[in-house]
């Protein structure tokens, strides 16, 4: 159920973004989605790639230091108040939000979120009693393609 | 024309003994320092490797056949392995920073705090001040010889103390105004701070009611001396000391200011070169090595500074006989001298080891861009550093932080940086880039 979303270190100089988006171009590997947060001093680009093992590889092979983190993507009705919903079946369920971000493209008439939970297992069982679908890695990506 | 730039005072008559007789006074002093450390095991076990007793020391010229002391034999014997008298006979602790974690004790016996203070007002006499000033004391008070020292210098020449201590310089400058301090202590960074932040506040540097300033603690140029006699129009002197051989009070200045007089009676001075421990002549750059003459506590044979100076026997203008050194041009070894506080490269490491395990690449960049120092230390992120939140990143970064200043005293900029973006070295790495010395600074 989980996806695996890497995560590289970026230090905060001109040049150091495009370092790895080129060496997965030349790869020819397509990224899914993507979030970059930043502070002063350095950045933190996460990416949701297919074909991750791949992309950790090149990504290692041009120097980038990677992690990969599992986190949750979740369909959110795309209406006013849908994210408000899922925040709140979360916060009933104690689970913290480490950070979170979204798909470019839709499932229908859902908006897909990414998130990253302090307590994966907890929140997915939370999410799932109050109906709300949770997309494994083959949905997702299926849906990315398509 | 006079060659003085106010006038000469000399505060004790053993500053003008003529060298002969100093000769002989240093040659019993030697004697009987050699007898004090017996009970150092360091030297106990160095003066039997070579067979040397107190008696062997016929002339001056027998000091080469004394041990070196080095600051690894003192680190060696941490905390008080050097200590030559009887716990109880010990006054004061002071210490200074030490290679890795752990600082280098020295202690001092009430003979040697008033040995301590008659040499820090030798200096403060010979460098203007007078027993009607009033001085304001802008240097840490605590375990750094600086502090205390200067103030109990300052004490027995008679002069009021204003124990500021340091930082807070807008409290300084009021205290400068409110109470008038004709003289000021600190290090001569500081001292251009100062004068910065006052003109900052409308203050005219030039209007503060100080007249000489004793600046130490940290390598200063002719050319920041012009600038910061300039700035607050006064005389800007310089001394020298190390807390090892006694702190403040090993040599200073006088009114001629060609260079520092050291104080002879008092410390046995060579110039050697670094390498083949042989002397250097006058005027060549070497090594100082000093050894102490008159110290109970802690006294020291050939105690290797690190510091590389030049020596000039020539006579002074001033009548003091003790011998001029110049300022001390460099190390021979990789400290760096931050703020005034001594900060070794392998601290910044063991606090990077303290904080993960290993120690990752690193370099450690020093820089002044206004007066004061600042150190930036970039560390590279590797695969077991590197956490997916902000938070975690942000937490590694100060805790590298926190304990950096645990370790050294002082505040340093850690930057987090991308694998692989430092120099790789055959060989010793170069983990120090000063880049003061291009701006002159040092």
């Amino acid at each position: 159920m989980k996806i695996n979303q890497l995560s590289v270190f970026l230090e905060n100089k001109p040049g150091r973004l495009s370092e790895p988006c080129k060496a997965l171009a030349q790869a020819g590997i397509n990224i899914v989605t993507l979030s970059l947060a930043d502070t002063q001093q350095f950045g933190i680009l996460r990416l949701i790639i297919q074909d991750w093992e791949k992309a950790k590889q090149v990504l290692e092979a041009g120097g980038c230091v990677v992690k990969i983190t599992e986190v949750v993507a979740t369909e959110v009705a795309d209406r006013p108040g849908g994210l408000t919903e899922i925040l709140a079946v979360i916060e009933e369920a104690g689970v913290n939000i480490e950070y979170m971000y979204a798909f470019t493209f839709r499932s229908q008439d859902k908006a897909v979120l990414v998130f990253r939970f302090d307590d994966p297992e907890k929140a997915v069982e939370a999410l799932k009693a109050k109906d709300i679908n949770i997309l494994g890695p083959v949905e997702l990506y299926g849906m990315a393609s398509g | 024309m006079t060659e003085f730039a106010f006038e000469n005072r000399i505060w004790d008559e053993n500053e003008t003994l003529p060298r002969e007789e100093l000769a002989a006074l240093q040659l019993q002093r030697l004697r009987d320092t050699v007898a004090q450390v017996a009970g150092v095991p360091f030297y106990q076990e160095a003066l039997a490797a070579t067979g040397t007793a107190p008696g062997d020391i016929a002339d001056l010229d027998d000091l080469r056949r004394l041990p070196i002391t080095t600051k690894e034999d003192l680190r060696r014997h941490y905390p008080l392995g050097f200590l030559a008298v009887p716990r109880e006979q010990v006054a004061r602790f002071h210490g200074s920073s030490g290679t890795t974690g752990k600082p280098t004790f020295v202690a001092y016996t009430a003979e040697d705090l008033k040995t301590w203070s008659g040499l820090c007002a030798r200096f403060l006499v010979s460098g203007g001040l007078r027993p009607e000033h009033t001085v304001q004391i802008s240097f840490g008070y605590g375990l750094f010889t600086g502090g205390f020292g200067l103030h109990y210098g300052v004490e027995r020449v008679g002069a009021a103390i204003v124990p500021a201590a340091a930082g807070n310089t807008r409290r300084q400058l009021m205290l400068m105004q409110d109470l008038g301090a004709e003289v000021l202590v600190c290090t001569p960074s500081y001292a251009l701070n100062i004068a910065e932040v006052a003109a900052g506040e409308g203050i005219d540097p030039k209007s503060l009611p100080l007249k000489f300033a004793h600046f130490g603690a940290e390598p200063w140029t002719e050319d920041m001396r012009r600038q910061i006699e300039g700035a607050l129009d006064l005389f800007a002197m310089n001394n020298y000391g190390l807390s090892e051989v006694i702190g403040p009070g090993v040599s200073g200045e006088c009114a001629v200011r060609n260079g520092m007089h050291i104080q002879e009676d008092h410390f046995l001075v060579e110039c050697l070169d670094p390498d083949t421990l042989q002397p250097v002549p006058d005027g060549e750059r070497g090594e100082l090595v000093f050894t102490t003459l008159t110290k109970q506590a802690f006294p020291l044979l050939r105690y290797r500074t690190r510091d590389i100076a030049v020596l000039d026997h020539t006579p002074c203008p001033c009548g003091r006989t003790g011998v001029r050194m110049s300022r001390v041009v460099g190390r021979t070894d990789d400290m760096l001298i931050i703020r005034g506080v001594n900060v070794f490269p392998s601290q910044i490491e063991e606090a990077l080891l303290r904080v993960e395990g290993t120690a990752p690449h690193y370099l450690i960049e020093v820089f002044r861009p206004g007066n004061l120092d600042e150190l930036l230390v970039k560390v590279e992120v590797r695969p077991q550093d590197f956490r997916d939140t902000m938070k975690d990143m942000q937490l590694l970064r100060n805790r590298i932080d926190r304990e950096i200043q645990a370790i050294t005293g002082i505040r340093a900029n850690v930057e987090l940086v991308s694998p692989n973006s430092l120099e790789r070295f055959v060989g010793k790495a170069k983990r120090v880039v000063d880049h003061r010395r291009e701006q002159g600074r040092i």
